[in-house]
């Protein structure tokens, strides 16, 4: 989407070049300017883009596979994640969330006071907390490691440091609780 | 129909379209002028500053105004800048950094670029279009003082620490009591409805006077596009504002009273107010892309020596632009929930909305293509604008697909693009607009080289802040955070768009130095100095208060109709009857049909805004049970402004050419305060359309549905309900026979017949509001007493306009051919007849299910 972006914009300005060099023509051709590019050109590169969009966004979306679930709560200012434990047992964690790696898995987002945003930008989507409401997202963690996650939705001053992390570990092999826990994050 | 250039002298062009006008008898110009000066000139000294109404001064104090908080919002966002040039910046501590991003957006968008645009409409409109002035002077007046006292109000508070701290886009329940315990978010939501009232007034007056006040015989279609898209314009704040008005003064009610619309506990959901703000907020996008895209327009071609291409395609572009902008504003809310085939709706309309921008965009470089681009300096603004504005318009389209939004939704990567398309698709059009048509206002010459130094900063220093923040916001910085001590990797490119934004700095207080120096020292201008055709450049510069001493008609260019004009050969020429008179003309075709007597310099805006002002503070204050008292007041301003419907005596039909003779307004039914009537009603019906989305919205999708059953008395309530609709349509029948048997004792019995049935629904109404469940309750009942103080506020402007229609009747302020008031009482009885209907008919179906 960049490149073509890059692509369009020099398009646009080696047009606008042309045109300030092209000596006057007193005609103007209303139907290469309008219909051409205005429309026909626009409308191709839309509709593509439209229907891949719409294409990626169904293959990422929740829906019942018997995919891993977790949880995510979000509350002025920090989160609390549940999850199957080392034994399977669902855990709460704060400011944690362990997932498997290259597995999907849906998490459930809900907030108890104002809106927040779930986002780990390395797995990409974005869900908002909504009080009232659990919102779902499927995302997937490739190779273990650790990531940063924040809270995208301004929410107060605690917002900046409304951060957590995402401890992702090889498939079967439950990473050391104590070792990762930060500590509870709650506050700023 | 054109005449060509070389008519200096001997042949005149008014004889070419002689055939649909006799040109007036020739008189000296300079007479003319002192006598139409008189009439139309500001008082002088400070009381032209209170009194005056011209369009001229109240369009160009608008700009100076927005200028200045333009300023202030651009120092705030130095402030924030400086915040965020190092990691963990201790510049401003976390409370007041919220408040400063707050401030920064709402000062930009509610304080700068809505009264730009209306500023430059004010002043722009009646010269393109060739009028006197705007449809509704003390409108234009009122709308400047509401704006002015709103705007202090919202940036005084900045000085008193009780700023505004939610983000502009005020999102609850962060926004709400127990979040926001203190004042700001009250300074938000009643400040900026404060400033909204003069959106909404200008909404009316820009389309009442596009429609019925152009130069004679120029149709709809042969306007300057201007005309078009300031319509355009006017059309989406007349339904785009509603929604966010009906959000504020929902939200405001819930901090005030703890009515719960948006508390999901007891049935509200904050995504109503998410709905209602963005209902308003996609559409503000376009309503300020569209006046800026109306200048280029109009530039455009005159810096080519050509004409524009593509008229009706561009005039296409404009509607489809308008229809669609409503149709996105979920787009704004991809990630909080939304199934995802409703996302993907709304995702292609997104997508779809590029498609008439690229057809103006294409249209812009084919005129370059056809003319003689020459490089004044409104054209390289111009060009900043091509450069900045396709890539803003490109990250939309990217933002429009949802997996992409979800990604970047709430990074650094929006705020760059919604930079790149406010600055490159408001501010760069805006600075060619305002040095293009700054000899029209200073009558001066620029300094050569400051403006291009100006543009060079304001456009290397653009895109060094924002291009790199693009990235910033792939890797992951989130808005609106004050601190990032543990990313390394934000750090340079933060700094690299702190420094940048200093240049931008320099660049635009380059740019107010120079607009400073052309008034100061300029060399004083020619005539139609870039050699435009439109009607603008058709008079001596600076432009007078009365613009035209004759009134242009459509057909020869601007420039030909320079002399002809001011010698009074033209329509409706001079002030002979010591009036401010403007020509009003048919929608359609603008054939002539009446002419209108402008009230003149007047202080009665300033009361009125004084009264609302008065509101404002008791709300603010929490003094409520004061708060009839400011009613009272408003009532008694407003009462005044209705003198100009009504007159005493018959007026004979007033000669416009030799052989046309119109009549004035007092003696039309639809004179221009009846267009004005329907104009805001449009809007009014836009604001209850909104309450029943909220209505319709809560029962069907905030979680705390179905409600406890009501209280309602079984028998009283449905037997009230019919009473209050009765009356009302009562009333609205009396209305009817009022009119038609005006200037008789029948007629003024109906008229006290429906003043007394108004009052009646008005009592019938307050017994209603006693029998409602507590609205604290639910959000069901919350609604309830909004839909009730609905019909009470709409019942008493009626039954008020019907006490008006009688007392006119009363004091012979009626005759047979003189309406007075009675037309616009109809309209707002039906009005507040048919809402009423609604409203009983939704609780009724309520109680039912």
């Amino acid at each position: 989407m960049l490149i073509g972006s890059a692509i369009i914009t020099g398009l646009v300005l080696l047009l606008l070049t042309l045109a300030w060099r092209s000596g006057p023509n007193r005609t103007g051709n209303e139907r290469l300017w309008i219909w051409g590019l205005g429309v026909g050109f626009t409308m191709s590169v839309l509709v593509v883009l439209v229907a891949y969009g719409v294409w990626v966004g169904e293959r990422i979306l929740a829906r019942a596979d018997g995919a891993l679930r977790v949880a995510a709560h979000a509350q002025q200012w920090g989160w609390e994640f549940t999850q199957p434990g080392p034994d399977g047992t669902a855990i709460v964690t704060q400011g944690v969330l362990y997932v498997p790696a290259g597995r999907p898995f849906d998490i459930e987002i809900t907030s108890s006071d104002v809106i927040h945003s779930f986002w780990v930008p390395r797995l990409g989507g974005k869900m908002d907390a909504v009080p009232g409401r659990v919102n779902l997202a499927r995302l997937q963690a490739d190779v273990p490691e650790v990531l940063e996650g924040l809270c995208a939705e301004f929410c107060g001053v605690g917002h900046s440091a409304m951060r957590f992390s995402v401890v992702v570990y090889p498939e079967g092999d439950f990473p050391d609780l104590q070792a990762d826990v930060f500590g509870p994050e709650d506050s700023p | 129909m054109t005449t060509g250039s070389q008519s200096k002298t001997g042949s005149d062009p008014l004889l070419a379209v002689a055939e649909s006008f006799t040109p007036n008898p020739q008189q000296r110009a300079l007479r003319l002028h002192k006598e139409l000066t008189k009439v139309w000139t500001d008082a002088p000294g400070w009381r032209g500053t209170l009194t005056s109404v011209n369009h001229t001064t109240i369009g160009l104090r608008f700009m100076a105004t927005a200028f200045v908080f333009f300023a202030i919002g651009g120092v705030l966002s130095m402030l924030i800048r400086a915040q965020l040039a190092t990691p963990r910046g201790d510049f401003l501590d976390t409370a007041l950094y919220n408040q400063i991003f707050t401030m920064h957006g709402s000062i930009m968008m509610f304080l700068f670029a809505i009264p730009m645009l209306e500023g430059l409409a004010l002043w722009l409109l009646p010269k393109i279009l060739g009028a006197r002035d705007m449809a509704f002077p003390r409108l234009s007046a009122l709308g400047y003082w509401c704006y002015l006292f709103g705007g202090l109000i919202i940036v005084l508070s900045l000085l008193g620490g009780v700023a505004p701290d939610g983000g502009w886009f005020m999102y609850t329940p962060l926004s709400d009591k127990t979040y926001t315990p203190g004042i700001n978010a009250d300074i938000w939501l009643i400040g900026v409805t404060f400033v909204e009232i003069s959106a909404v007034a200008a909404a009316v007056e820009i389309t009442v006077t596009i429609l019925f006040c152009r130069a004679a015989n120029m149709a709809l279609t042969q306007m300057p596009l201007m005309g078009w898209y300031m319509l355009g314009t006017a059309a989406m704040m007349l339904v785009g504002f509603p929604p966010l008005i009906l959000g504020s003064i929902l939200l405001e009610v819930e901090r005030a009273f703890d009515w719960p619309f948006f508390d999901v506990a007891r049935g509200g959901d904050p995504l109503l107010w998410q709905h209602l703000f963005w209902l308003f907020g996609h559409p503000e996008v376009y309503i300020i892309f569209l006046p800026a895209a109306g200048a280029l327009s109009t530039l455009i071609p005159v810096m080519c020596r050509t004409t524009i291409l593509g008229y009706g395609a561009i005039v296409a572009a404009v509607m489809g632009l308008v229809f669609l902008s409503f149709g996105l504003w979920v787009h704004h809310m991809f990630a909080v929930g939304i199934p995802h085939m409703a996302l993907a709706f709304f995702s292609a309309a997104s997508a779809l909305v590029a498609v008439p921008t690229a057809v103006q965009v294409f249209a812009w470089i084919g005129t370059i293509w056809k003319g003689r681009p020459q490089l004044h300096l409104p054209m390289l603004y111009a060009l900043g604008f091509f450069l900045t504005f396709v890539m803003g318009g490109l990250t939309g389209v990217m933002l429009a697909i949802v997996p992409f939004n979800w990604q970047a939704h709430d990074t650094a990567f929006v705020t760059a693009h919604l930079h790149y398309v406010l600055i490159g698709g408001f501010v760069f059009p805006m600075m060619a607009a305002v040095t293009y048509w700054m000899p029209l206002i200073s009558g001066r010459r620029r300094i050569k080289g400051l403006g291009e130094g100006a543009f060079w900063l304001v456009l290397i220093g653009f895109h060094g802040t924002f291009f790199i923040m693009h990235l910033t916001g792939l890797l992951g910085m989130p808005r609106r955070i004050d601190i990032y001590p543990d990313n390394p990797e934000w750090v340079l490119p933060n700094l690299i768009s702190s420094i940048f934004s200093m240049v931008m700095a320099t660049g635009f207080a380059l740019f107010a130095f120079d607009i400073a120096m052309q008034f100061l020292f300029g060399r004083q201008s020619r005539r139609n100095p870039w050699q435009a055709d439109t009607l603008d450049w058709a008079m001596v510069l600076p432009a007078p208060a009365y613009n035209f001493a004759s009134l242009p008609m459509q057909g020869p260019k601007g420039p030909d109709l320079i002399l002809p004009l001011a010698r009074g050969e033209g329509l409706l020429p001079g002030a002979p009857r010591g009036w401010r008179e403007l020509l009003v003309v048919d929608p359609g075709t603008g054939k002539p049909s009446h002419v209108a007597v402008l009230p003149g310099n007047t202080v009665l805006p300033l009361i009125t805004a004084g009264a609302i002002g008065t509101l404002v503070g008791l709300l603010l204050a929490g003094l409520y049970w004061l708060v009839p008292l400011a009613l009272g007041l408003i009532v008694l301003a407003v009462w005044r402004w209705g003198d100009i419907m009504g007159t005493t005596r018959d007026h004979a039909a007033v000669a416009v050419t030799p052989d046309l003779a119109l009549p004035l307004h007092w003696h039309t039914r639809g004179s221009l305060a009846y267009r004005g009537a329907v104009a805001t009603l449009v809007a009014d019906g836009t604001l209850f359309a909104s309450l029943l989305f909220g209505v319709a919205f809560l029962s069907v999708v905030a979680p705390g549905w179905p409600a406890p059953a009501s209280d309602l008395p079984m028998l009283l309530a449905p037997l009230t309900a019919s009473v209050i609709v009765l009356m009302l349509a009562f009333a609205a029948l009396a209305a009817r026979r009022a009119e038609d048997g005006r200037a008789s004792p029948h007629g003024q019995l109906w008229a006290l017949l429906g003043t007394a049935a108004g009052c009646v629904a008005l009592l019938a109404i307050a017994g209603a509001a006693l029998m409602l469940d507590d609205p604290r309750q639910h959000a069901r009942d919350a609604l309830r007493g909004i839909l009730l103080a609905y019909a009470a506020v709409h019942a008493g402007i009626a039954t008020l306009l019907g006490l008006r229609t009688w007392t006119d009747d009363r004091h012979g302020r009626v005759s047979l051919g003189r309406r007075g008031t009675a037309p616009v009482w109809r309209l707002w009885q039906d009005f507040a007849a048919v809402t009423a209907a609604i409203s009983a008919l939704v609780i009724t179906l309520q109680e039912i299910a």
